[in-house]
């Protein structure tokens, strides 16, 4: 059933936020620790139990897959609905820190790519 | 009468209202992807442009901080573009990423998050100095701003800083997330942004979830996951830092 799959994802999504704020509090700040990111992990640990406790079968599989398809389209929404007039009328000082901070961030990617086992290519 | 009646609909049916505008966004998009740019430039790249195109032009018209969302036919659309179905959304992209590849990237990408953030917060710093700003207070929190615009009103308000200064925070941020959105794309190439392990450095880094969200959606959608995933960390560990240790330093400093 569809929304076997759905309701899988609600419930990671539910207890990842849970954690995350738990995590927020513990550590004292006014915010959420990676909540989804622990929402992540523990769908990707749920659907790799497969074969053996939790069987995902195709139905519930496609209610997880047409929330991954809309990600794109919700995405869109969220660039419609972003401040862009507070961001660019608030005078230079918060654009150049904005702006500065996304190009140093940009040319460290490849100088940290380099560690580590990842990507083999030759640059 | 009909366009009364109409309007009518479509504001009291406001969610469905958005997914036929993003649909007929989204298609127009691809359309033009294809015809003018013969398929170089990503037709959801196109569709992120011109959101934010419209966002503009909704908070011109409407005086409202939600863009394109606060014209009432189109309030859906802060629904649908809201962050309960985008962390939905991203979630869901988890599904079928490769555990392999989360293991090999997982040191590297989790340092990259805490480089991220202390990165962003000192070029802040700078910027703010650089402006003639000289209490730490100030400093700090326009420097966290320059983290993401989360980090930037929680580490302003736990050290106590100025309205004005936090207004300006959250206004670094937004640029961050906005500049991220468009010019992600733009430099894949040129940064190497073309596998799940940079894609998760990549994540760390910038660190702002809708920049990072709509970047990689722009870029190839196959990577969305790992980058999402080490930046939903980001603003935790940012709001961490922040007002802690790098506002500490800051005052040593200045």
């Amino acid at each position: 059933m569809v929304i076997y799959g759905v309701a899988l994802l609600s419930f990671c999504m539910l207890v990842g936020v849970f954690v995350g704020d738990i995590l927020g509090k513990l550590i004292g700040v006014q915010a959420n620790v990676g909540g989804v990111g622990i929402a992540m992990l523990l769908l990707i640990f749920l659907s790799n139990l497969n074969d053996h406790r939790l069987h995902l079968g195709n139905p519930t599989q496609s209610g997880i897959h047409f929330w991954s398809a809309m990600y794109i389209p919700i995405v869109v929404a969220m660039a419609a609905k972003q401040n862009v007039i507070a961001a660019l009328s608030s005078g230079w000082m918060a654009i150049f820190a904005g702006v500065a901070a996304v190009i140093a961030s940009f040319l460290l990617i490849p100088v940290i790519a380099r560690f580590g086992p990842g990507d083999q290519r030759d640059t | 009468m009909i366009l009364e009646t109409l309007a009518n609909v479509l504001a009291k049916n406001a969610l469905i209202t958005a997914f036929a505008f993003v649909g007929i966004l989204v298609w127009v998009s691809y359309y033009l992807s294809d015809k003018l740019t013969r398929g170089h430039v990503h037709g959801s790249a196109i569709a992120i442009a011109i959101g934010l195109v419209l966002a503009y032009v909704g908070g011109k018209y409407t005086g409202g901080s939600k863009g394109l969302a606060d014209v009432a036919m189109l309030s859906g659309v802060g629904v649908m573009g809201g962050a309960m179905f985008r962390d939905f959304a991203i979630i869901a992209t988890a599904f079928g990423a490769h555990i392999d590849e989360l293991k090999k990237a997982g040191a590297v990408g989790a340092a990259s998050i805490v480089i991220g953030v202390v990165l962003s917060f000192t070029v802040g710093a700078i910027v703010a100095v650089a402006f003639g700003y000289t209490d730490a207070v100030s400093i700090s929190t326009i420097g966290a701003g320059a983290a993401t615009y989360i980090v930037g009103p929680v580490t302003g308000t736990a050290l106590g800083a100025s309205s004005e200064v936090i207004a300006l925070s959250v206004a670094a941020g937004l640029t961050k997330s906005v500049l991220v959105m468009v010019g992600t794309p733009l430099v894949a190439k040129r940064i190497g942004l073309d596998n799940p392990y940079s894609a998760m450095i990549y994540g760390g880094l910038m660190g702002t979830t809708s920049g990072v969200a709509a970047g990689l959606a722009a870029t190839d959608p196959k990577l969305v996951p790992y980058g999402a995933m080490t930046a939903t960390f980001y603003t935790g560990v940012g709001c961490l830092l922040a007002p802690s240790l790098l506002f500490l330093i800051v005052r040593m400093v200045s």
